[in-house]
């Protein structure tokens, strides 16, 4: 990438998250319920609230609410939230890594299974094995991740319990942790009874939420690979005296990735987007659960927060959405 | 002249769905080691259906009805997939149309001019890669280990189509099917490109089929012609009787309908539709009979 198109890049970045801060703001504050009343007692009296309101600020008008907050964020003081009244920071980051973890589980199941039905699809092109591709897709893809969930949670959870679907990890379990990677902690440290557990707890979500997402890159990547089967350069591999799976694997696959990256990308962002509601159903203390809570709760500065670190993650994977473009397009390279 | 290496016989096919209607009418051609046959006809006349044919890689919406493309006498539709690979990558190369598509854009130009070298032929990577840059300078291309290097969009067209030659004469196979070669390139790269294959079909003592609808370019290059027309081989000569006395109607007409510099005043002459006429019957002909046959068999099955 070259050095002008980093810049636009980061000037754009600078004003994106300024418009999710300011629109997340005045729709947090706009939305009926009172975060004071929440949290207060029903004896207290008027001087009581109003007392709470100026300790938080909210006695204030919107703008200059919003320029406080903005002031403290800039130096990285994203407040405290009120329903858990701890540094908004500190819950928040302790949320996202079980997040992060849920969500490139899912992706590495979407790609692997989206990956495989649609290299099966584009080597028997026109038999009966793409049919079969064809309807999982359509399934897949019209079944949203919270019904994928809920069925799961009946199937194996309720009917034939093999997996545990509520929590992230065995409570009664000793946790040796310092972070709060469980996931990559567990397997670093070679406690494989751990990441079991771990896994156990995670699957089913991570399956709820890769479903739709697999069937996605599937369908993409069946139809650029089978674009990509006929170019020139697939039929001069052909006539050189390679079979089928080997130009599929080998001449196919890796021009016909280039163009579903992108869509990949845009549709793990709604895979994120997807954590809020899974998360809840499986009881995951993710950032998405984390986030439910906060909106019932009316905690302001925790909604903000997360959302505003929705936000970073989201332009975080189209940045690395880009930059995969570049490393796989040798044409790109050279700016 | 030695026994032909290619040799297709009657080969006819048709679409699968496409009713009656034949793609290519009992075409045969032979082809010696040494030998450049030329393949001339209009677009959709079946040339490139040929040339597929001979690699065993036609389309899956076409079916072969009769016929047999032998290769150093062993006819290819008796083969099980594997062995006609193996018998195609190594006895045939394809030098094709267009340069800019018939290479990988994401691989680099080392790894597409060694892989059938070291997969199919079973050369070690050392040998490989000796051979294919020992033919990167026969083609002459100045700094052949910077393109060896380099990815396809790096390179010109006419480069391209050198890196394409080379890989072609590398796998050092006893028959090339030109596709066309020069189509797609300019008018200054076109005459130094079919100079340099025909200098390297006559080093190599190479069979090749060269396949153009370029009347100019069989006189330069081939010993031997098939005029096709609708899947037809409509006339099959030697070069020397096909100017001097072409005996088909229609190639006096595709004759006439070349530009000659050295009679400008002959202004360029469409073919003219009794011609196409004469052809549509003879063509109607063949295929008569074909359903007589047909007919026949039909009824000694019943």
């Amino acid at each position: 990438m070259r050095l002008s198109a980093l810049i636009i890049r980061l000037i754009s970045l600078v004003v994106t998250f300024f418009g999710v801060a300011v629109v997340v703001f005045v729709l947090v504050r706009v939305a009926p319920g009172d975060p004071i009343a929440m949290m207060i007692g029903p004896g207290a009296s008027p001087q009581d609230i109003a007392d709470l309101r100026a300790l938080y600020g909210l006695d204030k008008s919107i703008p200059l609410q919003f320029l406080i907050w903005l002031g403290h964020v800039v130096r990285g003081d994203f407040g405290t939230s009120i329903s858990l009244r701890e540094s908004v920071t500190e819950v928040v980051f302790g949320r996202l890594p079980a997040t992060l973890e849920l969500a490139f589980l899912a992706l590495a199941i979407a790609v692997v299974i989206g990956g495989f039905m649609a290299i099966l699809a584009a080597r028997w092109r026109g038999t009966a094995t793409e049919a079969g591709v064809d309807l999982f897709n359509g399934i897949a893809l019209s079944v949203p991740d919270f019904l994928w969930g809920l069925t799961f949670i009946l199937l194996f959870g309720v009917a034939i319990p093999i997996f545990d679907i509520s929590g992230r990890v065995t409570p009664t379990l000793e946790l040796p942790f310092v972070t709060n990677f469980f996931l990559i902690e567990s397997i670093v440290r070679l406690r494989f009874d751990l990441t079991l557990d771990l896994l156990g707890h995670m699957l089913m979500p991570a399956m709820a939420l890769a479903l739709p997402l697999a069937a996605v890159i599937s369908q993409i990547l069946k139809t650029s690979l089978k674009e990509v089967m006929h170019q020139d350069y697939a039929l001069i591999a052909r006539t050189k005296g390679f079979s089928e799976t080997y130009v599929l694997l080998h001449e196919a696959l890796r021009n016909a990735v280039t163009p579903s990256l992108t869509v990949i990308g845009v549709q793990f962002t709604f895979l994120i987007g997807g954590t809020v509601i899974v998360e809840r159903l499986f009881s995951y203390e993710g950032l998405g659960n984390l986030a439910i809570d906060a909106v019932i709760n009316r905690d302001l500065p925790l909604i903000q927060g997360i959302v505003l670190l929705f936000a970073v993650i989201f332009v975080g994977v189209n940045l690395a959405v880009d930059l995969c473009y570049v490393a796989l397009n040798p044409k790109l390279r050279h700016g | 002249m030695s026994a032909p290496f290619l040799k297709i016989d009657r080969l006819s096919v048709r679409l699968r769905r496409g009713g009656e209607g034949r793609l290519l009418r009992q075409a045969s051609i032979a082809v010696a080691p040494g030998e450049v046959h030329g393949l001339v006809g209009e677009s959709g006349a079946g040339k490139s259906m040929i040339g597929r044919a001979i690699f065993g890689i036609l389309p899956r919406a076409v079916e072969v009805i009769e016929g047999a493309v032998r290769l150093g006498g062993t006819d290819l539709f008796t083969l099980s997939d594997r062995e006609r690979r193996r018998l195609v990558g190594v006895n045939a190369a394809l030098i094709p149309q267009d340069p800019l598509t018939a290479l990988n854009p994401s691989k680099r130009i080392e790894a597409q001019m060694t892989d059938r070298l070291t997969r199919i032929l079973g050369l070690s990577a050392a040998e490989a890669k000796a051979r294919a840059l020992g033919l990167l300078e026969e083609v002459q291309i100045r700094e052949p280990a910077r393109v060896f290097r380099s990815y396809p969009h790096e390179l010109s067209g006419g480069m391209r189509q050198r890196v394409l030659i080379a890989s072609a004469f590398a796998a050092e196979p006893r028959l090339i099917v030109a596709d066309e070669p020069t189509t797609a390139l300019d008018v200054t790269v076109q005459k130094q490109i079919l100079k340099l294959i025909a200098e390297m079909q006559r080093r190599h003592g190479t069979a090749l089929l060269f396949v153009t609808h370029n009347l100019g370019v069989v006189a330069k290059i081939c010993q031997r012609v098939s005029v096709l027309y609708a899947g037809k081989i409509v006339e099959q000569t030697d070069v020397a009787t096909l100017f001097n006395a072409p005996a088909h109607a229609y190639t006096r007409a595709l004759m006439a309908a070349t530009p000659r510099y050295d009679r400008p005043e002959e202004s360029l002459a469409p073919v003219r539709p009794e011609v196409i006429e004469a052809l549509s019957q003879e063509i109607a002909q063949t295929d008569n009979i074909w359903a007589e046959a047909r007919l026949a068999a039909a009824g000694r099955r019943a």
